[in-house]
């Protein structure tokens, strides 16, 4: 109960439908549009950084290694080898958000179909909930350091690790919606009209979860982003000579007395491309909040 | 109480049963042969025949998998390829460090996180508020290895404030121990302060709204004695799962940490080990996270049944 | 005890204990302010139980919760709320704190809510001693046990150390009131101390609150949209609607015959006694709690109203002694209901 009751108007005509009512709520909010622009040009970036960038990210050139952001031809500087530090970050930060789609696209196919069977189906719950612990003793980067050993370093390996380490939140969110949708009266009227479990699941419940499971997915990405860079930097991650984020931190620590700066840059993008996403899942998760009042 | 305590006891037995499973069969798992992998540095058929014997890689996998955990549960974990040492040493040189490092952070991170959280949920629609949802904000999107990086960059080469790498053990000296580790400490725990705040603002705005915090006040109860006594006890058990939840995180996070700082500790034993194929290490390592992992948590739910009393008395977790 | 002589015993007090004043209540909105309360005006004598009914929605308790201060800082409020004469409106919170718990007290409508749940039925209690009464913990305590048994818990002795969860919903309001009443509290608000509760322990409750008044000597003013419970306890009543005081009467003139058209229409919406179970049928008041902020100059009820005219919308009745009655009953009605209601009831017929 509410410490007030307020006679008020009746909120939002019939018409208005919920979809536009949340693009409506986040259009009225300047740091979710901020940050959206944001994550639109870091995408088109990353999409079109392999004509964009200036130079090959291969491209070393021996007579110029360290050179300073602000060298006439390499805006931001050049690394050990000579190679352009804008085009390494540009396709750096491709590699971040592919591992972070591949790995939240992990965790999305494997932690729905658990999440909506342990909510649904009584019998499944202590099973599920038996598999996350399990998943949750192992943490991200002894995950990623089982793989590692057993398949070897690599992006797709790294993103693997960090999806599967991500499955226990998402079953937890999609489990706990379904319990929700399960108890509502159309999910119940569907039942009684003989409409079967996948049906019901498929058709009912999985359309009404996507708003939960987005707002997972949006603060699911930058974790792995952060995850990815991570390890990279301790070398679990994506390989050398690829260009990643964090292996470009790991060298500037190598190289930090000679080139300080280097290790400015790349930690900055890797920030930006995480608080753009918590921002605007935050927005996201403001603007689906029935309550709307919450920040 | 009873039976809440017998159903997580027998739940944490079961999911640690089951990793030591994965393990095992992880082990399995990985290229070439297991022998091989085990015997280090002596590879001549003899040697490998004598290590097939002994760990009974010859029997039958269900028998294999008993001897396994006889021999985990011993605490034999085998010898280190590189180095020959028995692993169990090398984790009771590398353990205190990460413990130290770890036990450090997580008392930062609560203490700022839970600080930061109820400041920001007591003045809602403040400044205050705004300045914590922004730091946190931000303490969620940034690579914490990259911080320590800076701070050794910017404050430990330049001031010489902080050594930039190395430990003492704090028997040897307490206070060069706690100048070594306390940098690290900080920025491990700044890293999970972020998550810990966000969740307790949250608990925090659920109590404040509650009815009964409003009883509280009006009872007359002075602002400091509503904020603690009624809405932060409630939002203990949210707390402290939220605190038991970073366990992964810390772990994680500690490697890192370790690496950055160059700490010897269990992390930096892990990282070698991974480049160098020192399997029995990575093996003991994973084993040893996921158990410490289960047993922390089932702590927490112990603490649970102290912090609320639907669970003391009813056994229904609220 | 009849309503008579209870009606009687209000009148032989004269001193109020509680005025309230030309009392208003507005919050901000995103779509402007809302008007919550609008020119309340309400005396409690010492020793009088009063009864607020009126729709949910229909600011009761706002006004109650604007008694002690307890509405959130972005309420705006006016007027004037005298406690034994001493003004609560725009008062310090730190005298206001002293104010709450230990001269005006609350129950509130859900009991398993309103107790926190962590703590002991016993260190709830107490706490207020501890705060007002400056006792020990252990005093607190055994006086805690005390309160419990004074309002009728068996055993309280064992139970000051069980939690709220632990105890029924009727033991937990008696638990709130043990709590009101730690201090011996000049007024006693209770916000829909039943509504939660089972019929047969509403009973029980009531008749708490009435020992209380009856030993202590606590005013009490009771909120609730509950006619029976009305009939049941209160000495005088309030009718509220969207915001307004639109009649006031010792509590069997105004079942007898109410003057405004909303109490009439409330009076035939419940099932209250006096009427013969079956014969009459229940009937609603068309319409919705309007947002009051709309219509500053017009009668509130005017849109629901049966009798309503031009005149209705154009200015708001004001409150005052109703026709040829006693100069307690005061009604804010342009076209007050032909009395005795029975007349009404045949025209509704």
């Amino acid at each position: 109960m509410t410490v007030l009751t307020v006679p008020m108007a009746e909120t939002g005509s019939a018409g208005v439908t919920r979809r536009t009512r949340v693009l409506r709520r986040l259009r009225r909010n300047p740091l979710a549009v901020v940050s959206f622009v944001v994550l639109a040009l870091a995408g088109a970036i990353a999409l079109l950084s392999p004509w964009l960038a200036p130079y090959s990210v291969d491209q070393t050139d021996f007579a110029h290694t360290f050179a300073p952001p602000g060298t006439p031809g390499h805006v931001l500087g050049t690394d050990d080898l000579g190679r352009d530090v804008l085009s390494r970050i540009m396709l750096g930060a491709r590699a971040s958000l592919q591992v972070g789609l591949l790995a939240v696209a992990t965790s999305l196919v494997i932690g729905v179909p658990l999440g909506l069977a342990a909510g649904y189906f009584r019998a499944w719950d202590a099973l599920i909930s038996r598999f996350t612990d399990l998943l949750l003793a192992f943490p991200f980067l002894i995950m990623a350091v089982g793989l590692a050993a057993i398949r070897g370093a690599s992006l797709g390996n790294a993103a693997v690790a960090i999806g599967i380490a991500q499955i226990p939140g998402v079953i937890r969110v999609v489990r706990s919606d379904t319990l929700r949708l399960k108890s509502l009266d159309f999910v119940a009227a569907a039942v009684v009209d003989g409409a079967s479990d996948l049906w019901v699941l498929t058709r009912h419940i999985l359309p009404n979860a996507t708003s939960v499971i987005l707002v997972q997915a949006t603060v699911a990405i930058p974790a792995a982003i952060l995850g990815e860079a991570v390890l990279s930097f301790l070398g679990l991650g994506i390989q050398p000579p690829a260009p990643s984020l964090g292996t470009m931190l790991a060298t500037a620590q190598q190289f930090a007395a000679r080139a300080p700066w280097a290790a400015v840059l790349p930690g900055v993008v890797i920030m930006g491309l995480a608080l753009a996403f918590n921002v605007f899942g935050d927005a996201l998760r403001d603007a689906l909040d029935p309550k709307g009042d919450r920040r | 109480m009873a039976r809440y305590l017998l159903t997580r006891a027998w739940q944490s037995a079961l999911t640690l049963l089951l990793s030591t499973i994965v393990v095992f069969f992880g082990v399995r798992a990985l290229p070439g042969d297991p022998a091989l992998a085990l015997a280090g540095e002596d590879r001549s058929p003899e040697a490998l025949e004598a290590i097939r014997r002994h760990y009974g890689l010859d029997q039958p996998l269900p028998l294999q998998f008993a001897q396994y955990v006889e021999r985990m549960a011993q605490g034999d974990f085998g010898v280190s390829i590189r180095t020959g040492t028995p692993v169990s040493s090398m984790l009771t040189t590398a353990l205190p460090v990460t413990v130290e490092l770890s036990v450090l952070a997580i008392l930062i991170a609560t203490a700022l996180g839970v600080g930061a959280g109820v400041l920001a949920a007591v003045r809602r629609g403040r400044p205050a508020e705004w300045l914590a949802n922004a730091l946190a904000l931000i303490g969620l999107s940034v690579p914490h290895f990259w911080l320590g990086l800076l701070a050794i960059l910017y404050l430990s080469v330049a001031t010489g404030l902080f050594p930039a790498s190395g430990f003492v053990p704090f028997l040897e000296d307490p206070v060069d121990n706690l100048h070594h580790i306390v940098l690290p400490a900080v920025i491990l725990g700044t890293g999970l302060a972020a998550i810990i705040m966000r969740q307790t603002r949250s608990a925090m705005l659920d109590s404040l709204s509650s009815d009964y915090v409003r009883t509280a006040k009006a009872k007359g109860l002075r602002p400091r004695a509503v904020i603690t006594q009624h809405a932060l006890r409630n939002s203990l058990i949210v707390v402290v799962t939220v605190v038991g939840l970073q366990l992964g995180g810390l772990i994680s996070g500690a490697v890192v940490t370790e690496q950055i700082f160059g700490l010897p500790g269990f992390g930096k034993m892990t990282i070698d080990a991974v480049f160098q194929r020192d399997y029995p290490v990575i093996q003991a390592v994973v084993l040893l996270t996921a158990t410490a992992y289960i047993v922390i948590n089932f702590l927490v739910d112990l603490l649970y049944s102290v912090i609320d009393p639907r669970i003391r008395v009813t056994g229904d977790p609220a | 005890m009849t309503t008579v002589e209870r009606a009687g015993a209000a009148a032989a007090v004269d001193t109020p204990v509680l005025e309230i004043r030309d009392l208003s209540v507005s919050f901000p909105t995103e779509t402007g302010t809302v008007s919550a309360v609008d020119g309340v005006s309400l005396d409690l004598a010492s020793g009088e139980i009063v009864g607020m009914v009126g729709e949910s929605g229909c600011g009761k308790s706002v006004t109650a919760m604007s008694i002690a201060g307890l509405l959130p800082a972005s309420a705006r409020i006016t007027g004037s709320v005298r406690l034994d004469g001493t003004e609560l409106v725009g008062t310090r919170e730190s005298v206001l704190r002293r104010v709450r718990g230990k001269e005006i007290a609350y129950i509130f409508q859900e009991p398993m809510t309103s107790l926190n749940p962590v703590l002991t039925v016993g260190r709830q209690i107490g706490e207020v001693l501890q705060v007002h009464e400056r006792m020990t913990r252990r005093a607190a305590r055994a006086r805690a046990v005390e309160l419990l048994t004074l309002v009728g818990i068996p055993s309280a002795a064992q139970r000051v150390d069980t939690y709220p969860h632990q105890l029924s919903g009727g033991m937990r309001q008696r638990v709130m009131i043990a709590m009101a009443v730690a201090c011996g509290p000049k007024v006693l608000v209770a916000d829909e101390p039943t509504t939660a509760l089972d019929v047969t322990v509403q009973a029980g409750i009531l008749q708490v609150l009435r020992d209380l008044r009856d030993r202590l000597g606590t005013s009490i003013l009771i909120i609730t949209h509950d006619l029976g419970v009305i009939a049941d306890i209160a000495d005088r009543v309030v009718v509220m609607y969207a915001g307004r005081v639109v009649e006031r009467a010792p509590v069997n003139d105004l079942f007898a015959h109410p003057y405004h058209r909303y109490t009439a229409g409330l009076l035939s919406a419940s099932p209250t006694p006096g009427r013969h179970a079956g014969t009459d049928r229940l009937q609603e008041i068309p319409g919705l709690v309007p947002v009051l902020s709309t219509q500053p100059d017009a009668c509130t009820f005017a849109d629901r109203c049966p009798a309503a005219d031009a005149g209705c919308r154009d200015s708001a009745p004001p409150l005052e002694v109703a026709r040829a009655g006693g100069t307690d009953h005061l009604a804010a009605c342009w076209h007050p209901c032909p009395s005795p209601r029975s007349q009404i009831e045949e025209v509704n017929r």
